[in-house]
């Protein structure tokens, strides 16, 4: 179709694939100082699975929504170099699992999602917390684990919340089941909205993604499974984890469809084809998302024992998911070169406050220790380390679901 | 308070119920009708789990459910339960109340994960923003002839977890009682059911019939009074112990049974209170003895003024430390049996045989 993607379709053959999009159509009637107010692009070529048909790959883009995806792009990628940073400072804890490089994935399917769908991914969760509402702030405070968190402090790393956001979760594979279920929720409560599981190239091994493949499509839920498929699972490459590393394929009777997962317009498309192929009552869907991660598994993994540096190098410089889509959206007259700088600069201001914040809030008072265990607490007391100055429980959060 | 009357009525029962007029019920159709009410009564509450639809329930508690509220509130599931528990989770945190049943729960180990890390620690981790209102029920505990792998009892395992609500009920008022409790609880509770008990029925009193009727989790029964001995125990071993302390009252030792109800949280102030009045305490279980319920108790007599008043030592009754044999004889042997609990109130009242 489009002979110049189709030659680097895979993660290792990548060249300037992006630098072969062809921009097909940039320039739209409403011309303001030579700047287009919508541009079209074609997309590398969409692999499909059990699909007669699947998105188109010319996908364009309005200015607004250029904007607001570039917005969202660097922010993330600034939040979690921010993140990184406070880590090795040893102001965060923990875990700590950075989703730079892979930010076209969360940003385009969150711009392919309508009010009443839901989201639930795994404990690479920084970048999700925000697209759902939570700011800077909510997050790199949860990081530091002091009190303006989105948890206020208690959840951590992996397990941040919002509305129609499920988590974080920090047992791989478990958000599945659970992701599948807020799917069932949806179907039982007949609201049209769609339920987002996401899980890793690792956790597409786990036997109970299989099982909910298989209610899924028995039950017509809709659910849209997505592999985020950057090449490894923490030091193992998919070859050597799974028999076949065509995850838009391994739900079997479940459809899928493979999207390059560095562009975000690609993501985008492909999630729309997949909202509608799940509010068209047709069930669930795989798509899978090729991507990469340039930070380690965790911050306590250097990354480099199981690649090489000069192939995460390679993908920073020809495959990156923020420069491509800069360079398209400059080239196509979209945006100029100052409003971008003017952005960049806003966000960076934004996370740089929120880091400052997040280094210098407080932690929770210590009786936060035993608040919130349950919603409706029964026990009288809660054993604290000896029986001799036990604590009591307290309620403080919402509690959505009473 | 007890008759013999009683005693005629229902063999295995001392509830305090009025003895005339009341209705029998088994533990079977007070469990379905508890679902059947908070079914009827909240357009929120499903049941999922192997054969609960067409098949009507593998034990036959959910019967007639499917054919009254039909496959989209009664579903049946495919033979994975860590699937279909996760759904379970996630349709729960997403504003459904689910009653998720285990065929029995010896398979639960399949979907524990679910259960611990993602039902038990959402509402804590988040905050208190994602409360978690979901039931996972179904039988515990040993059955009969049905070897290793079918015959355990899960309270310690559940009960350990904080987050969690775990009750085991006894008889046919404490199952209905109990389980309407925890379908309208906001925090996942445990349900463990005793097979061997759904067949039995105990006497139902008019207010237990009653839609309205609800048991507080949380808090223990006394199922007989008495002076010189406490026995605390749960489930089918409540039985054991009312059958001990019949035999024992025939000798002149009046045994004060405590019905445990629910096991998190844990009505020891129940216990205590009993033993301040006759100081002696024996725990019966069919569970293992390590870190067992029994165990608990044990410990949290010792770390409060009831230690003090104690003339003598919490001795436990449990299942044996071993897995369950298939073999008959060994079966009957690897459980406590009533003169397991005489001996061990002999014992720990210093009465010779």
């Amino acid at each position: 179709m489009i002979p110049g993607c189709i030659r680097s379709l895979s993660r290792q053959s990548s060249h300037r694939n992006y630098g072969s999009w062809s921009k097909v159509a940039s320039l739209f009637s409403s011309r303001k100082n030579n700047y287009a107010t919508e541009a079209s692009f074609e997309t590398k070529p969409f692999r499909l699975h059990k699909l007669d048909s699947g998105p188109s790959t010319h996908v364009s883009v309005t200015k607004e929504d250029a904007l607001k995806l570039y917005k969202q792009l660097h922010t993330i990628r600034r939040m979690e170099t921010a993140a990184g940073n406070l880590y090795k400072e040893k102001i965060v804890r923990g875990f700590c699992h950075l989703y730079s490089g892979q930010e076209a994935c969360a940003v385009g399917i969150k711009a392919a999602l309508r009010d009443q769908d839901s989201v639930i991914t795994a404990y690479r969760a920084h970048g999700w917390t925000y697209l759902m509402g939570i700011d800077p702030v909510g997050v790199l405070a949860e990081l530091t684990g002091r009190q303006s968190g989105n948890a206020r402090g208690k959840g951590g790393s992996m397990h941040m919340y919002a509305r129609n956001f499920y988590g974080g979760n920090g047992i791989v594979g478990a958000q599945v089941p659970l992701g599948t279920g807020i799917a069932f929720a949806h179907k039982y409560q007949n609201t049209g909205g769609v339920c987002v599981a996401l899980y890793g190239d690792g956790a597409a091994n786990q036997g109970q993604i299989f099982e909910v493949y298989n209610i899924a499509k028995l039950w017509d839920l809709p659910c849209i499974f997505v592999c985020e498929n950057n090449g490894y699972g923490m030091g193992t490459s998919v070859e050597r984890a799974s028999a076949s590393t065509e995850y838009y394929t391994r739900g079997d009777y479940v459809p899928g469809i493979w999207v390059d997962g560095m562009d975000v317009l690609a993501v985008r498309e492909a999630s729309r084809f997949a909202v509608d192929h799940c509010t068209s009552g047709k069930g669930p869907i795989v798509m899978e998302t090729a991507t990469y991660r340039y930070s380690g598994h965790s911050m306590s993994d250097p990354g480099t024992s199981y690649r090489t540096r000069e192939e995460i190098q390679e993908v920073r410089q020809t495959r990156d998911p923020i420069t491509s889509f800069k360079e398209r959206i400059l080239n196509a007259n979209l945006v100029s070169a100052e409003e971008l700088k003017k952005l960049e600069s806003e966000i960076r201001k934004t996370v740089d406050d929120a880091v400052k914040i997040a280094k210098a809030d407080k932690e929770i008072p210590l009786n936060e220790l035993t608040t919130d265990i349950y919603a409706e607490c029964l026990e009288t007391e809660i054993r604290n380390t000896t029986p001799f100055n036990p604590l009591s429980h307290a309620r403080l959060g919402p509690a959505v679901n009473i | 308070m007890l008759t013999s009357a009683v005693r005629g009525i229902a063999r295995r029962s001392f509830s305090t119920s009025k003895c005339s007029a009341v209705q029998q019920m088994t533990v079977r159709d007070a469990l379905n009708s508890a679902l059947d009410e908070e079914m009827e009564k909240d357009e929120r509450v499903f049941l999922l789990g192997e054969e609960v639809a067409l098949y009507d329930g593998a034990y036959k508690v959910s019967r007639g459910l499917w054919k009254k509220y039909g496959e989209k509130r009664v579903i049946d599931t495919p033979i994975t339960e860590a699937g279909f528990c996760g759904i379970a989770v996630g349709a729960a945190m997403a504003g459904l109340r689910p009653v998720c049943e285990f065929m029995t729960f010896n398979f639960s180990m399949q979907a524990i994960d679910q259960i611990i890390n993602s039902a038990a620690k959402t509402f804590y981790m988040s905050a208190g923003k994602v409360n978690v209102p979901i039931v996972f029920r179904g039988p515990n505990g040993a059955a009969a002839g049905v070897g290793a792998q079918h015959s355990q009892c899960f309270g310690a395992w559940y009960s350990h977890c904080p987050g969690l609500k775990v009750i085991s009920p006894y008889n046919s008022e404490d199952a209905k009682g109990l389980l309407k409790a925890a379908i309208r609880d906001p925090d996942p509770v445990v349900v463990l059911e005793n097979e061997l008990l759904y067949g039995v029925q105990y006497p139902m009193s008019d207010e237990a019939l009653s839609k309205d009727f609800v048991l507080p989790i949380g808090k223990a029964k006394i199922e007989r009074v008495g002076k010189h001995i406490t026995l605390v125990a749960h489930s089918k071993a409540v039985e054991l112990a009312l059958e001990a302390a019949n035999e024992l009252a025939g000798k002149g030792i009046e045994a004060e049974v405590i019905n445990l109800r629910s096991l998190r949280p844990l009505d020891i102030n129940t216990v205590v209170q009993s033993v301040a009045k006759t100081h002696h305490v024996v725990t019966v279980e069919q569970g293992w003895p390590q870190c067992g319920i029994g165990a608990e108790i044990s410990a949290r007599i010792s770390e409060s003024e009831a230690f003090f008043h104690l003339d003598s030592p919490v001795i436990r009754v449990t299942g044996v430390d071993g897995p369950m044999p298939y073999t008959k004889s060994l079966e009957a042997v690897a459980l406590p049996q009533t003169p397991d609990v005489i001996l061990a109130v002999n014992k720990v009242l210093g009465v010779s045989q």
